[in-house]
């Protein structure tokens, strides 16, 4: 049994996740809570690490080849940590008509780390990310759960920036 | 007659409460569509020629009809919430403020194709926001019994189940989203067998949108001819247009299946800012094919769009002002579908990066003689030959960015 990466309340939240994903599908589809788990797992850790992967793999009885392959696959779960604030900025066309890329530029200058780095502080890491599906009120920005899409503007990114530093 | 009808409410402080939908009505047409066959309801449908809202348009009568043909059970029902086609934004403020009547559509679908789970399939970004809404929406709804083991008192039992994603656009398409669901990686499957006959777990499944859904109360309040004739011949009710880009007003616009873009753009969302004019529309989210100022007043329907070699897709309307430069605004639409490439097809894994950093020599000033048709021969010869539609989806903007406006692109050639 791969030890579990989770300490005793991070364990009963991840358990009862897990156990509500499976009843959500037949028993024989138990390879169908594998996202849910990986969701859990990352909500708890902040990231995936192999440990955590494999142990993952455990509970639902499949390989840790095949369980790291799924992760890898998805862009929402990180392999390796990210910072504090992860800010991801939307560069799809919507975005970028009214200035998404230059705010991408204007956001890693400011807190000193290039796309899918982490900041010296560890404070914030930021990169482009895919359509957020907030076009009518772009350039859109997402800050870990929260979105920013009220039409961000330089400024506005800035001050969000500070807040955040401010903040933790 | 009023045009709003899936926005109706989206203005009222609670209008994604229970009590808010009962308000205007809500939870009275799944009772009522009990007491009805499934069959009578998968043709009211039909006859309503309401079209599947997330990205081809598909007859939801006739798709309906080819399930519950099917023998094996059980049945489901797989709702894609994965918005995320660049340019779309509809769905995600179904569920945020209406998610009752996007329920009561799943009810009475469900029923119709005999089925009693159903899974809806939600992008990884919409929680907490729209996926947090949707849950609670469905716990209300089951404590009042319109959920559950005996749905509204009837013996019949449908269960809704939220299943989050992970950030991959090719999960929208069905059968790369089934496969996720199944806990996979999101490779599209080769078809046949389609979803009907084989889809989730092998067994018969509906895949529709999530905006479809929503629009099954009104069909079968109105009965099916009063809601087609909402919209335009052989396109019933009302669409979400998704209004981004150079736009005043910017947002989500309902209006009648087939309204024109010059209504759209200009009535409904106060035109262009700086008094700029008009240099291009995307009709349908950023894989379809790109139309000129001087088609503005074409009608958004999905078969004038067809007509007009483009689509209306997913609703995405997004509008350039004459500043931008269209081979920037390829480049960027590209390598967005090269990100987004699954890589199982060679023309699609290594022809929409291609053309990217083809694009990218073009937008950057090293542009050669030859890379322009290039381009352009990339798209034409991988079309029709990948497993799914995303690399038409690509080719589609490279073909008709550059047959419409290759000034742009010829522009960046050196001499
Ligand atoms: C690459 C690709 C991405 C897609 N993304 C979405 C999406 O995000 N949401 C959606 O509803 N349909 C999407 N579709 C369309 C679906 O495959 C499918 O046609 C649709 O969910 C059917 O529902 P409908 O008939 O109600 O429109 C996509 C298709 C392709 C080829
Ligand atoms: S066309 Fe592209 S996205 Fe679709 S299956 Fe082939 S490689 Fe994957
Ligand atoms: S293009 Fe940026 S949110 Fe859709």
């Amino acid at each position: 049994m791969v030890a579990s990466p989770f300490n005793p309340e991070q364990q009963a939240r991840f358990d009862a996740e897990l156990e509500a994903a499976l009843a959500r599908f037949p028993p024989e589809r138990s390879q169908a809570a594998l996202l849910p788990a990986l969701h859990a797992a990352q909500r708890e850790l902040g990231w995936l690490s192999t440990e955590t992967l494999s142990y993952v793999a455990t509970r639902l009885k499949l390989w840790s080849t095949r369980v790291r392959e799924v992760a890898a696959f998805y862009t929402l779960f990180r392999l390796k940590p990210v910072g504090t604030n992860h800010l991801q900025i939307c560069t799809n066309l919507s975005c970028a008509l009214l200035g998404g890329e230059k705010l991408l530029e204007q956001a890693c200058t400011r807190v000193g780390a290039r796309p899918h780095e982490i900041s010296a502080d560890g404070k914030f890491s930021v990169e482009p990310v895919s359509c957020l599906a907030s076009c009518g009120t772009a350039p859109a920005m997402q800050v870990n759960d929260r979105y920013f899409d009220e039409k961000l503007t330089p400024e506005k990114l800035d001050a969000i920036i500070s807040e955040l530093e401010r903040v933790g | 007659m009023s045009d709003r009808i899936l926005t109706k409410h989206w203005g009222e402080p609670d209008s994604y409460t229970l009590a808010g939908y009962e308000r205007i009505g809500g939870y009275k047409t799944a009772p009522e569509a009990f007491k009805r066959t499934p069959d009578d309801i998968v043709a009211e449908v039909t006859k309503g020629n309401l079209r599947g809202r997330g990205g081809a348009g598909f007859s939801t009568g006739m798709k309906w009809s080819f399930v519950r043909k099917e023998k094996a059970t059980p049945k489901y029902l797989v709702i894609n919430a994965d918005e995320g086609e660049p340019g779309t934004f509809k769905d995600r403020y179904v569920l945020e403020l209406d998610p009752h009547r996007f329920i009561e559509g799943c009810i009475i679908g469900a029923y119709a194709l005999d089925c009693h789970a159903v899974y809806v399939y939600c992008r990884g970004e919409f929680e907490p926001g729209p996926i947090t809404r949707l849950k609670a929406a469905i716990t209300e709804a089951r404590a009042r019994g319109y959920l559950g083991p005996s749905v509204f008192g009837t013996g019949y039992a449908i269960e809704m189940h939220v299943h989050r994603g992970a950030g991959a656009y090719i999960c929208g398409e069905e059968t790369a989203l089934l496969e996720s669901l199944e806990g996979k990686k999101g490779f599209p499957r080769l078809k046949p067998p389609f979803p009907a006959n084989a889809g989730l777990f092998g067994k018969p499944t509906a895949v529709n949108n999530v905006e479809t859904l929503a629009n099954i109360p009104t069909i079968l309040q109105m009965g099916g001819d009063a809601y087609h004739a909402l919209g335009c011949p052989k396109n019933g009710g009302t669409r979400l247009f998704c209004m981004s880009g150079h736009l005043v007003k910017p947002g989500v616009v309902e209006a009648p299946m087939g309204a024109t873009f010059r209504e759209l753009i200009y009535d409904r969302c106060g035109g262009i800012p700086g008094g700029k004019k008009l240099k291009a529309i995307i009709p349908g989210g950023s894989s379809s094919a790109v139309l000129s100022a001087d088609q503005v007043d074409l009608k958004s329907d999905f078969d004038t769009l067809k007509g007009a070699k483009t689509m209306a897709g997913s609703g995405g309307v997004i509008v350039l002002d004459e500043t931008v430069d269209m081979a920037w605004a390829l480049y960027n639409v590209t390598k967005f579908y090269a990100h987004e490439s699954c890589g199982q097809c060679t023309p699609c894994r290594e022809g929409t990066g291609w053309a990217a950093r083809l694009l990218k020599k073009l937008v950057d000033g090293r542009g050669e003689k030859g890379d322009v048709d290039l381009i352009y021969n990339i798209a034409r010869q991988g079309e029709q030959r990948t497993i799914c539609a995303l690399f038409d989806g690509a080719a589609m903007p490279l073909k008709s960015y550059i047959e419409k406006f290759r000034a742009d692109f010829d522009s960046k050639v050196k001499a």
